[in-house]
């Protein structure tokens, strides 16, 4: 057990995505209040469903235009996300606080500038010398600022510029275990004392097809008309990607309640491993993290908020695993939250850690949601929140948020 | 029961037990080493590709693992095996393929080169309309499956685990130029925390390609002195004009020092403190006060529990760009005040050039290198000193010296600023 004061409280929630914008609308949705409906485009980048971000006011968080012209969507998305979550903790141009506020970050490789991808290509097809053409095009194509698109700890450096988060500030890549390391690191820095508030989330821009190339090499996409998670994994599977952008603030106990920080959760755990996969693709690839932590038995109202992807077999594995859990009272559901929200990667564990806080916080998860067979109206009351992350190639781990009374 | 050893604050100590290296001066600490001190340059004409067309047309190549045909990917993790192989069998610990800790890697970007771009886009089999609607179609068939590799950005540190059988998931970290810095600090902080026994700790970057030299050159970065390439980087010089691309892995073995002893491992040195300090000011230069630098430094020595004056020696960041000597001076002299004058300072990259993500790590090494030998590597090329970076530079050959503490200084794009405090073995 954590020393009280060392428990690790999120204070704040900063959530974006084709849902809506911010804490309220995404609170309304695991309610009920809302229909949640995943929105999903069909056309643009067909044969490729996207869960397509809502249309935000990027100057609410980023004022300047002069930061909004030095950064691509996936920065925006996520300097925005980060802005709502100081917000929302109440730490937002507090210089002194901020100055020593960590930084977690998860982050792929940004974007490249396809329309001059596009060009080259097509001068070099017509014949020619590939690395001379590039040569010859890229140095007046490409943009200075494109690059700065592309370097993969630029979304952290523009969290720095924009909202003036200068602590340290770290960050970690991998798919989606970038985003369990960000939140494990963040986790026990926090709860060691090593660092008393922590800024942790990430962003994916879903809209792109040079994310989609690099994804569906590694065959890894749906790329069929939308279904839900569970319905994919029997027709091989595949993930919908889907723009999110997700960061939270954690704070130690004793830091929080002495400015009086309201908490959502406590975080109690965060667990990671790299299973190998190859010997039986099917199996449950959360065994050894759940044994970590104990598997529930039903004594608190827990749920799980599963991070599946829809990639077959992994997904398969794990949703096996939890319908067994909901079967024998361990669980009361498990919620594949990326069926309304797509797939984030990067910021997809983030994302999960984020709505279970609002559950918690609020007034838990709509039955219709948690797929029971009751009144969509009725609420099911939560304790305690397993969030889980499976890679879609590799990597796993889960956190556990527990509700403060 | 033997009292275990702590910090001056309580905590357990990050020892290194092994060390491995790759830059353009050759392969293995011993031979990177003998080559450094000896004031020698490993910046040469790029030959990989052609350069008619680039403003810079020089770099430090690593040409001696030859990973043919070349991608950043294949050629990051083939040195970046060679530096960790090397650094685990120093250490002398674990069994074949069962390294008994973390691996963290500072990881170069993963992206598709145009190599790739264009096998793809002239797939024969595809009439798709062009563009990326081509490219999407020629991945459908699945003919071009090895090519995820490159673009799953943990593909390095994935193949390093299945190498070395490290415990867990692999960290993949990017803090820009820091980064390698960055994963000695990451590994020291668990070992403190006890989480872990042992990392293993690799930066590695092999990104000289054409697209890589074009994008530093559109900032303005790169050093345009093509005609003598090993006369190109000249840090804290007055006539120096950017930095000189480089590729390298620097690879180290930390474990919880008490551990180490136990099991009769060698301590080549403790990481004895580490800090970091982001800046808000712009995206690719510091504050012109030097604060967030200064932070870094700090907070660096706060957490070592070390005086300005305890800095013997230092192993600078010199990129030789104007911008990040001068910022890299003026925040030393902030620190260390009138100490700054005493203290010998030598930039690595001088000879091994910028080796970018994995520049902390291989500079961590000649850092420790120069604590176990007692030889300061010299700064080549240093014939025009900057009058206003009045520093006591290692000129051009090397010097020797006894040094217990090294300050390593590693700064990146986005404000990121890291260093390492590291010593020898407490008496």
């Amino acid at each position: 057990m954590l020393d009280q004061a060392d428990e690790v409280w999120i204070t704040g929630v900063g959530l974006v995505s084709s849902l809506g914008d911010g804490s309220e609308a995404h609170t309304d949705i695991l309610t009920g209040r809302r229909d949640g409906m995943p929105a999903v485009d069909e056309t643009t980048f067909a044969p490729y469903p996207v869960h397509r971000l809502v249309p935000l006011d990027l100057s609410k968080q980023i004022p300047k235009n002069s930061d909004q012209r030095q950064m691509e969507g996936w920065q925006k998305l996520g300097v925005y996300a980060a802005g709502l979550a100081l917000d929302d903790a109440g730490i937002k141009g507090k210089a002194d606080l901020l100055d020593r506020t960590d930084l977690a970050v998860a982050a792929g490789s940004g974007e490249r500038d396809t329309a001059v991808d596009c060009k080259v290509l097509e001068t070099a097809s017509a014949g020619g010398d590939t690395p001379l053409r590039a040569n010859e095009i890229l140095p007046s194509a490409l943009r200075p600022t494109l690059f700065l698109a592309q370097l993969s700890n630029l979304l952290a450096g523009n969290i720095s510029i924009v909202h003036h988060v200068t602590g340290g500030s770290r960050t970690f890549m991998g798919e989606e275990t970038a985003g369990l390391a960000a939140i494990e690191s963040a986790f026990r820095r926090v709860a060691a004392g090593q660092c008393e508030i922590c800024l942790v989330g990430g962003a994916l821009n879903a809209e792109r097809a040079d994310l989609l190339l690099g994804y569906e090499l590694g065959h890894n996409l749906w790329h069929h008309p939308f279904q839900h998670i569970e319905e994919r994994t029997h027709r091989g599977g595949g993930f919908v990607p889907g723009s999110v952008g997700a960061f939270l603030v954690l704070e130690q106990r004793g830091h929080a309640q002495g400015r009086a920080a309201r908490p959502y959760a406590r975080l109690t755990a965060v667990e990671s491993d790299r299973g190998r996969r190859e010997p039986n693709p099917s199996a449950n690839p959360l065994a050894q993290v759940f044994a970590r932590v104990g598997s529930p038995t039903g004594q608190e109202a827990t749920s799980v908020f599963s991070g599946a992807s829809g990639v077959a077999p992994a997904t398969a594995g794990e949703l096996s695993f939890l319908q067994g859990l909901t079967r024998s009272g361990g669980i009361n559901c498990a919620w594949t939250y990326g069926d309304l929200i797509g797939h984030s990667v990067e910021a997809h564990f983030p994302a999960g850690i984020a709505l279970a806080a609002l559950a918690l916080r609020g007034e838990g998860l709509s039955a219709a949601l948690a797929g029971k067979k009751c009144n969509a109206d009725d609420v099911a009351p939560i304790d305690r929140i397993i969030v889980t992350t499976v890679g879609h190639y590799r990597g796993e781990g889960l956190a556990v948020l527990e509700r403060i009374s | 029961m033997i009292r275990p050893h702590r910090d001056h604050i309580g905590r357990p100590i990050a020892a290194v037990t092994g060390m491995g290296l790759v830059t353009s001066l050759g392969v293995g600490a011993a031979d990177n080493w003998s080559r450094l001190t000896a004031g020698q340059s490993g910046i040469r004409r790029i030959s990989r590709f052609p350069t008619e067309g680039l403003k810079t047309t020089i770099a430090g190549t690593v040409d001696a693992i030859p990973v043919a045909p070349y991608s950043a990917a294949d050629l990051a993790t083939a040195i970046a095996e060679a530096a960790g192989r090397e650094a685990i069998v120093q250490a002398g610990i674990g069994g074949i393929r069962q390294f008994p800790g973390r691996l963290i890697v500072a990881t170069p970007p993963s992206e598709l080169e145009w190599p790739q771009l264009c096998a793809l886009y002239a797939s024969e089999d595809v009439a798709a309309p062009p563009g990326y609607h081509r490219l999407l179609a020629a991945a459908r068939t699945r003919r071009f499956s090895e090519f995820a590799r490159h673009v799953r950005f943990a593909s390095i540190s994935d193949r390093l685990q299945e190498t070395f059988g490290t415990r867990g998931e692999p960290l993949s970290i990017c803090t820009a130029c820091a980064s390698g810095a960055t994963t000695i600090q990451l590994g020291t902080e668990a070992i403190r925390r006890g989480d872990l026994d042992a990392a293993l700790c690799i930066g590695v970057d092999a990104t000289v390609h054409p697209e890589g030299l074009v994008r530093f050159s559109l900032l303005s970065a790169l050093s345009t002195k093509n005609d003598v390439p090993e006369k190109a980087s000249k840090p804290f010089s007055k006539d120096r004009d950017g930095f000189v691309m480089a590729e390298g892995a620097g690879a180290v073995v930390i474990e919880d020092y008490d551990r180490a002893k136990a099991r009769g491992a060698r301590i080549l040195a403790v990481v004895r403190g580490c800090g970091e300090k982001a800046d808000h000011y712009h995206r690719t230069r510091s504050e012109p006060s030097g604060g967030a630098i200064i932070g870094a430094i700090s907070k660096t020595l706060n957490d070592a529990g070390l005086a300005p004056q305890e800095i013997d020696y230092i192993n600078a960041h010199g990129t030789s760009t104007p911008e990040n000597d001068k910022m890299e001076y003026v925040s030393l002299k902030a620190v260390l005040g009138e100490h700054l004058a005493k203290v010998p300072i030598s930039s690595n990259k001088s000879m091994v050039g910028h080796t970018l993500i994995a520049a902390g790590s291989v500079e961590a090494v000649f850092s420790v290198m120069t604590i176990n030998t007692g030889t300061l590597p010299p700064t080549i090329n240093y014939d025009n000193p900057d009058p206003d970076l009045p520093l006591d530079v290692v000129a051009n050959v090397k010097r020797d010296a006894s040094v217990t503490t090294v300050l390593s200084n590693s700064f990146g794009f986005g404000g990121q600023n890291v260093c390492l405090a590291m010593t020898a073995e407490p008496a």
